[in-house]
């Protein structure tokens, strides 16, 4: 008889790099089991810029990277739609760079496979109205923005239609060692409040900037070096194409268009090991980002911010170079048999959301080749739930709502969209009135999706993401976490941890309209609904 | 400028913080469930239809423009403007003969005060209005305003055109659609209280409709021509020192902030010169320039009621002063209320029940109050209220001229000639 917690392969880390692996693994036939300590895409593959790299920002620099990019640009068009926005970017030339770079950027785009192409500064102000008017050149490019969050979701979601197990909240505490192999893990399952373990003969190491301590777990040394990026979201879309600097890549020259919102980031700067649980955007931070972002787009020095994050690079540096002087932005794939003599166990880092697929492929490969099965990569072909192509009809048929709300909904899910509930006034009432989140779109995501909290039901539906941060709509959503978890109190301590989350995230940028908002906010939930 | 010194955006969209108090101010909401209030139709759709066109809620046609929501927004919020430029920029219904006709004040009126009596005389009747009803979606239960038998510019370039040059002080009238064509008498009243107040009143040559039904029924291209013409006249006006005085509260408040909040047609060095004839009047008299004489046997029961767009110019305070100096006046204070009309809205079939459900409490309120007439500055209310509680709607200009003592006025301010 087979035992529940018997797997093939175990995968430790619910980013987008874990969710694609356990998805790639999951339709080569294997039998998966991925666990994530916390809830999906809560580090580096959730804070980051959600942008759909070109791989021009690389091609000077990193001409192997920008090749990947492009190549996978290509591919999360076709396999991931309703995650991307196709957008385009432009590069721009400011009085104060230097304009003889342009030719060498797009000679270097152009051998890389990427499209570039110099526009006239006119043409470029009319195609992005927002770009700084000083503007001396602009190069074209076919970047655009991607919903990190819609993307892990969808790839998990099929990992788990192809029988994948995954585990949110469930932390591996240690790996377990036969002789010299990883033959399983064991967990802390947080959600049911109690230990257990999982075998496999295969483990994949997939858990970002946290994989140096799973792989310390067992003596072996991951050279990683934590690298910190800020990024401010304003409060609505500046621009609607991609505004780079052509220039060497540095701090804080890319404003990203994505969904209501538009992102400038990112800074740079190293951090230890201790601070990573727990980073904070700092004020010089937040100046520098506003500073260089209005080089980009002027209007920004006026527009208000919603709020400041900070994620943690995994940079990992090669193995020849302890160091970390040449840190590599790419694949990092480590097969710890030949490179440690521990069998069973691999790690994959490095690289960039962008080629999270690319990395999963790798894995993969490693993960089928230890197992002996012979098995093709279909991932790069065959599209993620939500990405399958439906008639506009049948959202129509199926949603008896406005058109923006449906444009809302499907914008979000996707085909997926066609889960959720809708033809009663309650069911298409919104919760969320920033991102038009229905009653039955947060009820789908509380039973299909793996909502525990507030936090995850946010990453879901964009649900608290908007203007007001969750003011009006957190306790709506509370009231309906509370009805499906049959408890009250428990919703409500989840609601004053939502209200907290969301207000890290204000504090740095905490002046003007989001100082009324956060006042205001205060006022209802402190003096209206009594709450601490 | 300063990084992040304010924040600025488009209409202010973006100082929302979403208190939604314009949602509970908003006479539409509790009435039509289709429409999704001014927060949602307004700063909130606003951010999301920057995402793509597709975000454009055709049920924005609901918004009456009555502006109450941004009376009511305490974060000033131009939501009623930011309503406005959606419906203009996204809207993709072209807008039906009815609107169109609706919308034609203008060209309508001259077509049919020719023919005023066979025309009145056919939008009475029943059949007709069935006709129109089925055919048009104007609804059966209005009341068609009566064209006049002759124009107020007719009658003015025939029997006061030649008076007016005499006066010491010298305005420009704006009389709109209305006075025009439907309600002569009110122009009328107003040359005969200006006149006795000392000033000569002179019409400009091709005044064009304010345009405001035109914005409202979806026909910009020609309300920004006419905005354009009315401004270039304006100009004119102003070199001539003349201000530019009207009587419509909506024709004045369209003029002042809609030519450029909505249609984008620049208005700066006339506006503050656009005036309405009762905050116009109470000036000069604030000021001491003039004097008022009113007989000593008038006595009504009156009540103001303050139209939507006097709400949001904020000078109802000046109408209502200007009657309560009238002393044989027993005022009656209403409770600012829409009364649902909001210009050719309430004339649309698919609008008439939410029409009569908006103005019901202010009906009320006039039927207990057992007035001899009430008082208001805006033609549309004037229609709406006497036809759904039958009580007589006048002009405070109108009621001013009955109530002043026309001869010792005039003699009194126009001592120096």
């Amino acid at each position: 008889m087979e035992n529940k917690n018997e797997f093939d392969v175990i995968i430790i880390g619910g980013g987008a790099t874990g969710a694609g692996t356990a998805r790639d693994c999951a339709m080569r036939g294997l039998k998966v089991l991925l666990l994530e300590r916390s809830d999906f895409a809560t580090g580096a593959t959730g804070r980051n810029h959600g942008l759909l790299h070109s791989g021009a920002r690389y091609a000077v620099t990193d001409p192997e990277s920008a090749a990947e990019c492009i190549k996978e640009n290509m591919i999360l068009r076709k396999v991931a739609s309703h995650c991307v926005e196709e957008n385009d970017g432009l590069f721009i030339t400011l009085p104060e760079d230097d304009l003889a770079y342009q030719s060498t950027f797009i000679t270097a785009c152009r051998k890389a496979g990427i499209n570039a192409e110099a526009i006239d500064p006119v043409e470029a102000r009319l195609l992005e109205p927002s770009v700084n008017p000083d503007l001396i050149g602009a190069v074209r490019v076919p970047d655009g923005s991607v919903d990190p969050f819609r993307l892990t979701l969808a790839n998990l979601v099929d990992a788990k239609l192809h029988g994948a197990v995954v585990k949110t909240y469930c932390e591996v505490t240690s790996l377990l060692m036969e002789g010299n192999r990883v033959t399983g893990v064991e967990v802390i399952d947080h959600v049911r409040k109690m230990k257990e373990r999982y075998h496999a003969p295969v483990t994949v190491n997939a858990c970002g900037i946290w994989g140096h301590d799973i792989a310390a777990k067992i003596g072996i040394t991951v050279s990683m070096f934590p690298a910190k990026g800020s990024l401010l979201i304003f409060g609505h879309r500046v621009n609607s194409v991609v505004l780079n600097r052509c220039r060497k890549p540095a701090n804080a020259d890319i404003l990203v268009p994505g969904d209501t919102i538009c992102l400038i980031g990112t800074t740079s700067s190293r951090v230890g090991f201790d601070e990573v649980d727990n980073i904070r955007v700092t004020p010089e931070e937040v100046d520098l980002l506003l500073r260089e972002g209005c080089r980009l787009a002027p209007e920004l020095a006026q527009v208000r911010i919603l709020r400041a994050y900070a994620g943690v690079r995994p940079l990992v540096a090669a193995d020849n170079d302890p160091s970390g002087r040449n840190i590599s932005r790419g694949i990092v794939l480590m097969d710890h048999a030949t490179r440690d003599g521990v069998e069973g166990f691999m790690t994959i880092t490095g690289g960039k959301l962008m080629t999270y697929r690319l990395m999963a492929e790798w894995a993969t490969d490693l993960v089928c080749k230890k197992l002996q099965v012979d098995q093709k990569c279909r991932t790069a072909e065959i599209p993620l739930p939500g990405s399958r192509k439906v008639d506009e009809k049948e959202y129509r048929k199926h949603f008896d709502m406005k058109p923006a709300k449906i444009a809302s909904t499907v914008g979000r899910h996707g085909d997926m969209a066609l889960n959720i509930k809708s033809g009663t006034p309650y069911d298409d009432s919104l919760v969320c009135e920033c991102e038009n989140v229905t009653v039955g779109e947060v009820n789908y995501a509380i039973q299909e999706l793996d909502v525990h909290n507030l936090t995850d039901l946010r990453k879901r539906t964009r649900l608290g993401m908007g203007t007001c941060q969750g003011e009006l709509c957190a306790c709506r959503a509370a009231g309906l976490l509370g009805e499906s978890m049959d408890c009250s109190g428990k919703a409500q301590r989840e609601l004053s941890r939502f209200l907290e989350e969301r207000w890290i995230g204000t504090s740095p940028i905490c002046w003007g309209e989001a100082l009324r908002e956060a006042e205001y906010t205060q006022w209802v939930y402190g003096s209206i609904c009594d709450m601490k | 400028m300063k990084l992040q010194e304010k924040n600025i955006s488009e209409n202010n969209f973006e100082q929302c913080i979403k208190c939604t108090v314009c949602t509970v101010y908003c006479p539409v909401v509790p009435l039509n469930p289709l429409y999704p209030g001014p927060k949602q139709a307004g700063p909130d759709g606003e951010r999301l239809r920057l995402k793509g066109s597709d975000f454009y809620d055709d049920t924005l046609k609901y918004c009456m423009n009555c502006k109450r929501c941004e009376v009511a927004c305490p974060s000033n919020v131009k939501i009623g403007d930011i309503i406005q430029h959606a419906r203009m920029e996204y809207g993709r219904q072209k807008p039906s003969l009815r609107d169109r006709v609706l919308a034609s004040t203008d060209f309508m009126g001259t077509m049919a005060v020719p023919f005023s009596p066979v025309v009145n005389w056919a939008t009475s009747l029943r059949p007709t209005k069935a006709v129109l009803d089925a055919v048009m979606k104007v609804d059966k239960h209005r009341e068609f305003p009566n064209y006049a038998k002759q124009t107020f510019e007719k009658w003015y370039r025939k029997h006061a055109e030649a008076d007016q040059d005499r006066y010491l002080h010298h305005l420009t009238f704006f009389h709109g659609c209305y006075i025009n064509y439907n309600y002569p008498q009110l122009g009328k009243d107003f040359v005969a209280v200006m006149n006795a107040l000392g000033w000569g009143v002179h019409l400009q040559k091709g005044e064009k409709c304010c345009g405001v039904a035109m914005i409202s029924n979806g026909l910009y291209k020609k309300a920004k021509k006419n905005a354009q013409v009315n401004v270039d006249n304006f100009r004119q006006s102003l070199q001539e020192n003349r201000p530019v005085v009207g009587c419509s509260s909506t024709c004045i408040f369209t003029m002042r902030d809609e030519y450029p909040h909505v249609l984008g047609i620049e208005n700066e060095e006339v506006r503050n010169h656009i005036d309405l004839a009762t905050r116009f009047i109470y000036t000069l008299l604030d000021e001491g320039e003039i004097q008022l004489i009113f007989k000593k046997d008038w006595h009504r029961r009156v009540a103001y009621h303050t139209p939507c767009h006097m709400e949001k110019l904020g000078w109802a305070i000046y109408s209502e002063s200007l009657l309560k100096l009238i002393p044989g006046i027993d005022f009656v204070h209403l409770e600012s209320q829409c009364c649902g009309i909001a210009g050719t809205y309430g004339f649309k079939k698919e609008n008439y029940k939410v029409s009569q459900g908006i103005g019901a409490p202010l009906f009320k309120q006039i039927e207990a109050a057992h007035l001899d007439f009430v008082s208001t500055d805006c033609e549309t209310c004037k229609w709406q209220i006497e036809m759904s509680t039958g009580v007589p709607v006048k002009h405070p200009v109108s009621v001013l001229a009955e109530a002043l003592d026309l001869e010792k006025t005039y003699q009194a301010n126009n001592k120096t000639r």
